[in-house]
């Protein structure tokens, strides 16, 4: 079971409350995690992969235990505590403002 | 009696305002989808009860929502627009080539006559159509692929499709307008467009009678005489009699004919109303004063309309999409401005009252009248 934590505007939309728990087929990767996502919640699609490219979108970031997975890209095998589910893969709304 | 809702998009949000026919009292719901920015809200003339509306983010990208009990509950649509084949380039700020990307969904226009269909003017600038309450969506490619698409330049807000406008008589007519590439008309159902810019005089271009590359700013029709548009461009007002084929200003004595938003009186098809901006430079009143200007004869001859609207201090903008009228016998225009403020009259510009003065920056108001 992988943990998903999402930006709170991503919650909203896709009706959850706090993290999100996920059946992942295969290896855990941002792509298989992200398949497991959106097929549960498909308002999400396009939200956080560009449609098309399946690619990051640019403003969020990937983390987990405190590592910042954004550039490894899509098929990085998650860390073991991630797939224990002992830590949660955080989807992070790049920092903006002033 | 007769009722009205606002739709109302904003930077943080959408928000619904109803009043009955006496347009006094309001009831405020919202912001719906807080957070987000909300470019357009639009109802359904054939279902009043659905309402569409473009919830867009620089971090999240594009979502469609639909609603089916006027702005109550809403769910998400789809949210893939794809271009039709390669989209190529058009010109970058600098003049360089740059590829055609897709940023958000500026305008929702819902059918006329069924409502299914849902058109959606997107950044950037395309003409899409979804046939089924706006799951899926289709690219009417003949305008990009018109031949002056990698001419066209993004304006200052980018290179977006922003009005839409069905012709009510003929239903393989639409008008469309980008910034800053001009305005388009097809006559056969958005297969193929030509560009309705003759006339139009634009300082910001080299050769006066191009065919694109003009800010249009905005459009609007009385449906009682689709061949008559109104055009408020970066500069000028403006005036077709011809479905666009010939454009003659019709700025006369406004203090400055820089704006964005301009519509025409529910009933009377020569009243047009806009709200004039000091300049391109400067997107604020003149003097601090918020005025709309009316013309009750189809331009040239305009009156400021101050009665109720701040006329000191004042220095918001009113965007393109930010004004709307509603149908009741005494025809009620409404504006929305970047202070966050939603004005009404409930008698044809005459005068004016705040319906909510502290919402987010308004992007766009649409007006629903009900029984």
């Amino acid at each position: 079971m992988i943990r998903v934590e999402l930006p709170g505007n991503l919650r909203t939309l896709a009706g959850v409350k706090g993290e999100v728990c996920l059946d992942v087929v295969g290896p855990a990767t941002p792509r298989s995690v992200l398949d497991a996502l959106e097929a549960w919640y498909p308002t999400l699609l396009g939200t956080i992969r560009e449609h098309g490219t399946g690619e990051r979108r640019a403003f969020l970031r990937f983390f987990a235990c405190e590592e910042d997975l954004s550039h490894l890209g899509m098929d990085v095998l998650l860390p073991d505590a991630v797939m224990q589910g002992k830590e949660p893969f955080l989807i992070i709304g790049a920092v903006a403002g002033g | 009696m007769s009722k009205v809702r606002v739709l109302v998009g904003t930077r943080k949000g959408a928000f619904v305002l109803t009043s009955d026919g006496k347009r006094e009292k309001w009831d405020v719901s919202g912001p719906h989808f807080a957070g987000w920015e909300i470019y357009h809200v639009k109802g359904s003339p054939v279902d009043p009860n659905r309402v569409y509306a473009s919830q867009s983010s620089s971090w999240f990208g594009q979502v469609i929502q639909r609603s089916e009990d006027g702005g109550k509950t809403w769910a998400a649509m789809g949210n893939k627009f794809a271009y039709d084949g390669v989209p190529g380039t058009h010109q970058w700020y600098d003049g360089t080539p740059h590829p055609w990307e897709f940023k958000r969904v500026w305008h929702l226009e819902p059918s006329l006559t069924d409502a299914e269909t849902v058109y959606a003017g997107i950044e950037d600038a395309a003409l899409f159509r979804s046939g089924d309450g706006g799951q899926n969506w289709e690219e009417f490619s003949g305008l990009r692929g018109h031949g002056s698409g990698p001419h066209w330049a993004p304006g200052a807000g980018g290179m977006c499709l922003h009005t839409i406008i069905l012709d009510p008589k003929d239903p393989q007519r639409m008008y469309i307008a980008i910034s800053a590439a001009g305005a388009f008309r097809t006559d056969d159902g958005g297969a193929t467009w030509k560009p309705i810019n003759k006339g139009l005089r634009s300082a910001h271009i080299p050769d006066q009678d191009a065919e694109v590359g003009h800010c249009v700013h905005h459009i609007t029709m009385h449906p009682s005489r689709p061949d008559v548009l109104f055009m408020q461009k970066h500069w000028d007002v403006m005036r077709s009699d011809n479905a666009g084929d010939q454009w003659t200003e019709v700025s006369g004595n406004l203090p400055t004919d820089f704006g964005f938003c301009i519509d025409v009186h529910a009933h009377e098809p020569e009243t047009i109303y806009v709200v004039p901006i000091k300049s391109d430079g400067e997107h604020f009143p003149l003097d601090g004063k918020l005025q709309v200007f009316r013309s009750r004869s189809g331009g040239n001859e305009w009156e400021p309309l101050t009665k109720g609207l701040p006329q000191s201090d004042c220095y918001v903008n009113v965007l393109r999409d930010a004004m709307a009228v509603d149908s009741l016998d005494s025809c009620g225009v409404y504006f929305g401005t970047t202070g966050g403020q939603v004005y009404c009259s409930s008698d044809a510009g005459d005068s004016w009252a705040p319906i909510v003065r502290d919402l987010p920056a308004v992007l766009s108001v649409e007006v629903q009248t009900l029984p």
